[in-house]
This record gives C-alpha cells, sequence and structure tokens, in this order.
C-alpha cells in the first residue's frame, strides 16, 4: 500500500433543517483514502453512511439539508468550495458511485447504450461509435455475456445481479480515481453478491480505482477492505486498518457489534450477544456521547461530553472516552 | 432447546404451488405456470425449529405461505396436529390458524399504519372471539394485551401508540407479540429479522429463542442469511427453484454439506472475520437462479452445478438420506431409480 492520499476528509458535517429539529446526518467526519485502497464505512441504518458519500459528491439536497462545515480534499483540492461546474466534471469521472439499488439508478425508457455512451462522450470526449466500443468493452470486463448485444437492451431485461454489472461498467467506464458503492450488494443474494464483490474487487486492482464501500454487514468488509471506519450517529467511533479492527476493537459498539453477529464459522448454541436498546434518534442529539445509553462501561463523563478522538497509532483512533486523555 | 417430544406437528407432504401467467396480447398469448414450488416434503416435531434458506425466488416464502393456507395450494397436502387442511372448510381453516401463526418480514408493511398497538396486538383475540372460538371479556384482552406486550420488551405504557412512533426493531416485537396473542403451537417465521439492523437483529434472534424456551414454540423460520439460520435452528432444509435440495441437522449442514449448491451457498457467505476470509476459497457460482416457468427434465440446479454429470440432466433427483437423516437430492450419493 502507498501512503498517497488522494482523498481527504476533515470535519464534514451535513445538517439536515426537518419541523422536528436539527438533524445531524454528518457532525464532524474525518478520514483518509489512500490510493488503490479499499475504506469500508460500517453502520446501521440512520448512522450517516450514504450521507458522508453524498456529501462528499456534493448531493446533498438543498433545502432541507446543507454542508455544515468540514474540507473534502481530493487531488488537492477542495470540493466542497468548487464550482458547480467543476464538480460536475469531477462526477461520475474522477470520481463515481454505485447504488443499492441499481433498478432506480438505470433510467427504464433508455437502452443501456444510451446510457453508458452519455457519460463516456461528456467525460471523455470520444465520438459515439468509439464511445460505444468502450461500453462493450466495459461491460465485457464486468462479465456480462454477450456484450454486443445486451448492451442495446433495456434494463429490465437484465436481473439484478446483471443491472448492478451494467452500473458497474458505468462507473468504471470513465476510469475514475475513486469508486463509492453504497450498499452495492445488499439487494442481492448471497450468491450473486460473491460475484459482485469478487468483480469489484478484481476490477478495482486492475484499474488501480480506490473503492469506498459502504455497507451495514461486517462480513462484506472483512472479505473486501483494507481500512475500516465505524460510525454511529452521524460520527466514526472508530477508525483503523481492518485486521485490527477484527481482532481487537476498542469501542464498546465496535466490540458489541462484531459480537452480536452470528457466525458460520463457529457453530456454537450458546446465546447470541446482543447490544441493549435502541440505536438513537438523531434529531436534536445533545452533545454527549451517543452510545452511552446503550454501552456497558458508560461513565460520568459519556453523559456529559462527546468524548476526543484518540490517536491510537497513524492509523488508528478511537472516540471513546475509556481510551487517551479521558481515561 | 431441543425437540422435546416426538410429537409432528406439521406434515407437509408433495406441495405444490404453481401460479397460472399469461403474457402477450390477444394474438401472441402465451399461458403457463410459474412452478413456484414444486413438491417440498416437510415435518415439524414440537418444539424444534426448522429453518427455511435459500435464494430470492426459491420458493420459501410460497412454501411457508400454502402451508398456512393463504394461497390454496395446488397439490399436495398439509396436516397440522392430524388435520389435513387442503381439503378442510374456510372455517376449520380459520380454528386451526389459532395454532399457526405468522410473524412477517417488513414490520413497516405488515403493521396497519392506522391502529395503535392495542388494537394490533388485540385483533386476533377480538377476531376469535367473535367468531366464537375462543370467550374472552374486554377486560382479558386489555389484560393479555398489556401481558404481551412486556413479554416481548415494550412497555404497556406503548399501547396507544401507533406503528410509525416505534423503530424497526419494536414494531417486529409488536409483529411477535401479535403473532403470541392467540397462544399457537406453531409459528411461521417469514424473514422475521432481514429488515433489522445488525444490532437489533440479534436481540429479536434471542427474544425468539427465549420465547420458544417459554411457551414451547415450534418453529418454521425462513431467513436467506446462513449464519442466522445456523443459530436458530435445529434442522435445515435448503431449497432451490422449489424444491428442497438438502435437509439435515444444522450442524451437520455447516460441517458436512453435500449438495454443490449447499456448499456454494455456505461459501459465498461473508464471515466477519478478514483473516479468515482472506484464507477462504470461494466456490462463485456463475450465472442467476434461473426462471422457475419451465417444466424441468433433469436436475434443477444443472445448470449452474460444477459437478454435474450426464445422467443429471435426464431425471430429477429425489431427496435421499445420505446416513443419519441427513437427506439430500443430488446423483453424487445415490444413483437415479
Amino acid at each position: 500500500m502507498t501512503d498517497d492520499v488522494i482523498l481527504q476528509v476533515k470535519d464534514l458535517k451535513a445538517y439536515f433543517k426537518l419541523d422536528e429539529g436539527l438533524l445531524k446526518a454528518v457532525d464532524g467526519v474525518s478520514f483518509d483514502l489512500r490510493k488503490g485502497e479499499t475504506l469500508g464505512i460500517v453502520g446501521e441504518s440512520g448512522s450517516g453512511k450514504s450521507v458522508t458519500n453524498l456529501a462528499i459528491m456534493r448531493l446533498i439536497p438543498s433545502p432541507p439539508g446543507r454542508i455544515a462545515g468540514g474540507e473534502v480534499e481530493f487531488m488537492g483540492k477542495d470540493i466542497l468550495k468548487m464550482s458547480e461546474e467543476e464538480v460536475r466534471k469531477i462526477r461520475g469521472n474522477k470520481i463515481s458511485m454505485i447504488f443499492q439499488d441499481p433498478m432506480t439508478c438505470l433510467n427504464p425508457f433508455l437502452r443501456i447504450s444510451t446510457q453508458m455512451v452519455e457519460t463516456i462522450v461528456l467525460h471523455q470526449g470520444l465520438d459515439k461509435k468509439a464511445a460505444k466500443d468502450k461500453a462493450i468493452e466495459m461491460l465485457k470486463l464486468a462479465g456480462i455475456p454477450a456484450p454486443e448485444k445486451r448492451i442495446d437492451q433495456y434494463p429490465h431485461q437484465f436481473s439484478g445481479g446483471m443491472r448492478q454489472r451494467v452500473m458497474i461498467a458505468m462507473a468504471l467506464s470513465c476510469e475514475p480515481e475513486i469508486l463509492i458503492a453504497d450498499e452495492p450488494t445488499t439487494a442481492l443474494d448471497v450468491t450473486i453478491q460473491a460475484q459482485i464483490l469478487e468483480l469489484i474487487n478484481d476490477l478495482s486492482a486492475r484499474l488501480g480505482t480506490a473503492v469506498i464501500l459502504i455497507t451495514h454487514s461486517l462480513g462484506v468488509v472483512a472479505g473486501m477492505c483494507d481500512a475500516i471506519c465505524v460510525m454511529y450517529a452521524g460520527r466514526i467511533v472508530e477508525r483503523g486498518n481492518a485486521d485490527e479492527i477484527f481482532a481487537d476493537p476498542k469501542h464498546p459498539y465496535t466490540q458489541g457489534l462484531i459480537k452480536s453477529v452470528p457466525r458460520l464459522d463457529k457453530i456454537s448454541t450458546q446465546r447470541l450477544y446482543s447490544i441493549p436498546g435502541q440505536p438513537p434518534n438523531v434529531i436534536n442529539l445533545p452533545d454527549c456521547c451517543p452510545f452511552f445509553p446503550r454501552c456497558e462501561r458508560a461513565m460520568d463523563v459519556c453523559k456529559t461530553k462527546y468524548p476526543k478522538v484518540a490517536e491510537l497509532s497513524a492509523k488508528r483512533s478511537v472516540a471513546c472516552w475509556l481510551y487517551g486523555e479521558g481515561k | 432447546m431441543s425437540a422435546n417430544s416426538n410429537e409432528t406437528i406439521l406434515e407437509v407432504k408433495d406441495l405444490k404451488m404453481h401460479f397460472p401467467y399469461s403474457t402477450g396480447s390477444l394474438w401472441t398469448k402465451k399461458k403457463g405456470f410459474i412452478y413456484a414450488v414444486d413438491g417440498v416434503d416437510l415435518s415439524i416435531k414440537k418444539g424444534e425449529t426448522l429453518g427455511l434458506v435459500g435464494e430470492s425466488g426459491c420458493g420459501k416464502s410460497t412454501t411457508l405461505r400454502a402451508v398456512a393456507q393463504l394461497y390454496k395450494p395446488t397439490a399436495g397436502s398439509v396436516c397440522l396436529k392430524g388435520q389435513e387442511l387442503t381439503t378442510a372448510t374456510p372455517a376449520e381453516v380459520m380454528k386451526a390458524r389459532k395454532d399457526m401463526q405468522i410473524v412477517f418480514q417488513d414490520p413497516y408493511a405488515s403493521l396497519n399504519p392506522r391502529m395503535t398497538t392495542r388494537d394490533i396486538v388485540s385483533e386476533p383475540m377480538r377476531i376469535f372471539t367473535k367468531a366464537k372460538i375462543l370467550s374472552l371479556s374486554k377486560t382479558e384482552i386489555d389484560e393479555r394485551v398489556e401481558q404481551l406486550m412486556e413479554r416481548v420488551g415494550l412497555s404497556r405504557f406503548f399501547k396507544n401508540r401507533y406503528p410509525h412512533e416505534f423503530s424497526g426493531g419494536q414494531r417486529q416485537r409488536i409483529g411477535i407479540a401479535r403473532a403470541l396473542a392467540l397462544k399457537p403451537d406453531l409459528m411461521l417465521c417469514d424473514e422475521p429479522v432481514s429488515a433489522l439492523d445488525v444490532s437489533i437483529q440479534s436481540q429479536i434472534l434471542n427474544l425468539f429463542k427465549d420465547l420458544q424456551e417459554e411457551f414451547g414454540l415450534t418453529y418454521l423460520f425462513i431467513a436467506h442469511d446462513l449464519a442466522v439460520i445456523q443459530y436458530i435452528s435445529n434442522r435445515i432444509a435448503v431449497m432451490y427453484l422449489g424444491v428442497i435440495v438438502e435437509l439435515s441437522d444444522s450442524a451437520e449442514l455447516y460441517t458436512k454439506p453435500l449438495h454443490p449448491y449447499t456448499q456454494a451457498l455456505l461459501s459465498a457467505a461473508p464471515i466477519p472475520d478478514p483473516a479468515i476470509e482472506r484464507k477462504r476459497k470461494r466456490i462463485i457460482l456463475t450465472g442467476d437462479v434461473p426462471s422457475p416457468d419451465k417444466r424441468r427434465i433433469g436436475c434443477y440446479f444443472y445448470d449452474r452445478c460444477s459437478k454435474r454429470m450426464d445422467k443429471c440432466a435426464n431425471s430429477v433427483p429425489k431427496l435421499r438420506d445420505a446416513g443419519g437423516g441427513h437427506q439430500v437430492a443430488c446423483y453424487l450419493y445415490h444413483e437415479p431409480a
């Protein structure tokens, strides 16, 4: 792994103003993405994983949302300060995204060819003929049989797994620096999930693309990622390299999460651990540790102040009063 | 929590559920059937959990609904506590449903948003009282609603709240309370934890286990997550394209899977440990699950199987015992009849 950081997110904040109050969906998220690295962002629904990445792409609907602060430095420039035109040149070109449900992302009225050629012509300045050849080549790379024929079909003529392959081909057609995959396999069956993850792994390695993989599945992260950020209630509670996090989780939330997943390789009849309580409502969240009501090791300080992020090593940090200065 | 008696509570024999369909215009009309469930045999003993696992479209939910008589099965028999349901009158089926309740997957879609928790949980009791199958007074029903809510981990002070005021996990608890209301023997659980977050999923799984111990419940439990199924089940049936391809003791299935499909399914399921993940060898299946709209003459898994032989194309393997009650439908383990 080289050390050149291509995306640096610093203290990113994205807030939504709702009738019920201020929703701090993302509240001070920082991480680095290195060239060719696969970074996993894990968390439960509502923890801010997807909003983080929409904010990076400047896709937060405004109003009600707004980016309330922070920096997203990509190849030396802050995306958050760019003009709309500059951002559009990056989106889909240097940074592309794939989503959970490929059917809602593909236009059902247009042939795959139209949709793919449009992107390639726009970003790479190829003519239509060359763009179509490129699109066919990408579909072939993505493992779609008979791409010359299938490219002229409509999205509904593809199965779920095949549609996700089309999305991946489309996202990688401009050879982006970064691929953001937002729950790319959640809607798919296990055997198809394995195919798609293999494909993302293989293509990103071949094209040298860095991947941000958003998922709620610890199993997917374990198999795919070099580094991991664990999110809870809009913040990163733990960050580090995948092996370290799984072998020695520090934050009580990460510990609980790993313990509460039933495992295939360890058959036991023992009772499964479960984190008590419910995920917090992030609207009008007070400035304390959001995990303290569910935490077994909660202390008095947890109820009054959000923990300082303790840097355990260069790549490892945890936001918990059990570590660092607060200890 | 193992099966504590030998009494068979549910016996399903050669269950078939075919849905007719027609496509095309007036002139190009094509008619056919979706063979959603195509000959399923199951038997569940009192107090045990039978897990049903498979990919989407393999017929798990259809099997469950045909068992519950929400669909009229095309063929086959469903026998609950000795009573045949497929030929029973609607009144008899209703009576039988007292012993057989369902928990659905989506806790958002399966609760009426205009009813309070009290109404939702009490509805089965009110309906069965009205039908004169049960005789419960209003206060009895109210008391039972409170008991049930407390039992599934909801405060009884929430009984006047509406579903939208609860989180996903809490809604699933309401769904479970409703299913428990009639004190059923058999609970049919259709992916009850698939829509829940990881930390909530384990809470609900543990709740299912506790309830089973306390009330001696029997579960037919559907999930697509193999680890979940392994945790909750005593025995597991693996379904593919409307048939059961392997059925065995839970631990045995994971340590010694026989059917090539089960092997692929297990190897595709991710394990939350990077060190193990890196060392694992995956059997990656090519292609998708074929459409269940064709009659099959050979093995249902033939197109995607890495170990297929000539004989697999010509006749459908039947579920046979491969030793110790481990049943598999594959010609690797027995010869075509």
